[in-house]
């Protein structure tokens, strides 16, 4: 309990830290290129009102929704298939890891020439950048289950089906929810980054015009909105995450 | 460890071969991917031909500028936060959802502060990597066994003597870590925003020979920056690998 107040303490602390470290920023560089937190916040309300803003986020949800369920589902079918054999864990681990570091930035253009312009490269962006983090993650929990589960699976004959959904998948929970977490993160960076460089609709458009026109209150808006949510968010997973990894 | 290799080996054959085969049987069209092998070509034709070789070389001094900034910040704050416990109790949160946080959002804020230049750019890649390497920095620390601290207390060290050479260097596979994430961000950061808002630079010339459909440039840069980023953080791991071996942990 004691634990919980002092996590709400310190993140109290730290908004208002943050906040003020806005405020501070805002005086130095003025009304040019910034807004202050509470003209931010002021906007923000009128912005999320607006007919614009509920033209482009359904949009943006739904790339975002598409790519994080493939990005889930294909980083666990992989995460499974590459675990459950030692040597295939053994070669690929490093090169998920390899895959993991490299700038999948530059991987874009080769996306739109196969995707095209629109929905379906924001979801392909999107779901490269999720997938990776998902697979590692369940690779390395499937590789480190307590081998006396797995014996006592194979003493009680069970099938590999049943063998993953009754002994390796609960055991790998904590670990894949940590992965998932992240693959969540940078999966809404990879949908918003797509549609920052190429798209008609959504928040990252919106932003990218906003550029373009020079608004700087839309900018201020568009970014907080995509702040507040992904730490909310985020904030929301980690403690499901630390109470999974406690219970265990 | 030898099938491991030959595992390896195969995986990345099998995969350049399928390419090959589904350009040359047109399942992949020419204008959206060449076949590997004529990639190979242009790769080696734009290294002789040079005509890059500045863009290129701006953009790495940039990678180069945003790492060093992100690793030897990184460091200093980590260990400077390693001393006071509650300030770093109240960071935590924010170090677990910085990730979470879009760090390009901030990109077009930047370009209108500091003006379209090489700043945004490097700003962007050092606060990707920043947190990384403050985040790695203190785990490291955290492992270093108290009695090394008595040591160097014994030895009258001053904070800064008792990290530069205790505690630091103890974290050396920490740090190591710190820097493979540091420069993975450092090429995403600059290069990304040369993608999305430059005048020059590699991401900007991909940007560029997208629009004109100029794939014997747009393909050879794409490899050229993976080629690049996957070596370098191959060098950093094998050298992580070295350090740990040597300590017996491995």
């Amino acid at each position: 309990m004691g634990g919980e107040r002092k996590t709400l303490r310190n993140t109290l602390v730290l908004i208002a830290g943050l906040l003020a470290f806005w405020q501070l920023v805002y005086w130095i560089i003025g009304d040019v290129a910034m807004r202050s937190p509470w003209q931010t916040m002021r906007y923000t309300v009128t912005f999320v009102q607006s007919e614009l803003f509920w033209t482009h986020l359904p949009n943006t949800l739904q790339a975002f929704a598409v790519a994080l369920a493939i990005a889930v589902v294909l980083g666990l079918l992989i995460g499974f298939a590459l675990g459950l054999h030692r040597l295939s864990a053994e070669a690929m681990e490093p090169m998920l890891v390899a895959l993991y570091s490299i700038p999948k930035i530059t991987l874009y253009p080769i996306i739109l020439l196969a995707f095209g312009l629109g929905m379906s490269a924001k979801i392909a962006f999107g779901a490269i950048h999720g997938i990776v983090p998902v697979a590692l993650f369940t690779l390395n929990a499937v590789r480190s289950t307590r081998p006396i589960l797995v014996k006592t699976g194979r003493v009680l004959k069970l099938s590999p089906p049943a063998m993953v959904r009754s002994i390796l998948f609960p055991a790998a929970v904590p670990e894949i929810f940590t992965g998932l977490r992240v693959g969540f993160s940078l999966t809404l960076i990879g949908t918003v980054l797509g549609e920052m460089f190429a798209a008609q609709h959504g928040l990252g458009y919106l932003l990218m015009n906003a550029i373009g026109l020079y608004n700087v209150d839309v900018i201020m808006a568009v970014t907080f909105l995509l702040v507040v949510f992904a730490a909310g968010v985020n904030a929301v997973l980690l403690a499901v995450d630390r109470r999974l990894h406690f219970r265990a | 460890m030898r099938r491991v290799r030959i595992y390896q080996i195969a995986v990345i054959a099998g995969f350049l071969l399928l390419l090959e085969a589904l350009c040359l049987a047109g399942v992949i069209d020419k204008i959206t991917m060449p076949p590997p092998h004529r990639i190979a070509i242009d790769f080696v034709r734009l290294l002789l031909a040079g005509k890059l070789y500045p863009e290129i070389g701006k953009s790495l001094a940039n990678v180069l500028l945003a790492f060093a900034s992100a690793y030897l910040i990184g460091i200093f704050t980590g260990t400077v936060l390693h001393g006071y416990r509650t300030v770093r109790e109240t960071l935590d949160p924010l170090f677990a959802t910085y990730y979470a946080i879009p760090v390009f959002a901030f990109y077009p804020l930047f370009i209108v502060i500091f003006g379209l230049g090489d700043g945004p750019q490097v700003l962007i890649g050092f606060l990707l990597g920043v947190v990384a390497v403050i985040v790695t920095t203190l785990n490291g620390l955290d492992r270093v066994p108290r009695v090394l601290r008595k040591t160097a207390s014994i030895c009258r060290m001053g904070p800064f003597e008792t990290a530069v050479h205790v505690t630091l260097p103890f974290c050396a596979p920490y740090l190591l870590t710190a820097a493979k994430l540091a420069l993975a961000y450092a090429f995403i950061g600059v290069i990304g925003s040369e993608f999305i808002m430059a005048r020059s630079g590699m991401g900007y010339e991909i940007g560029y020979a997208y629009t004109n459909f100029d794939n014997a440039t747009m393909y050879p840069l794409i490899l050229l920056i993976l080629l690049l980023s996957i070596v370098m953080n191959g060098v950093l791991t094998h050298w992580e690998k070295v350090l740990l071996a040597r300590r017996g942990q491995r």
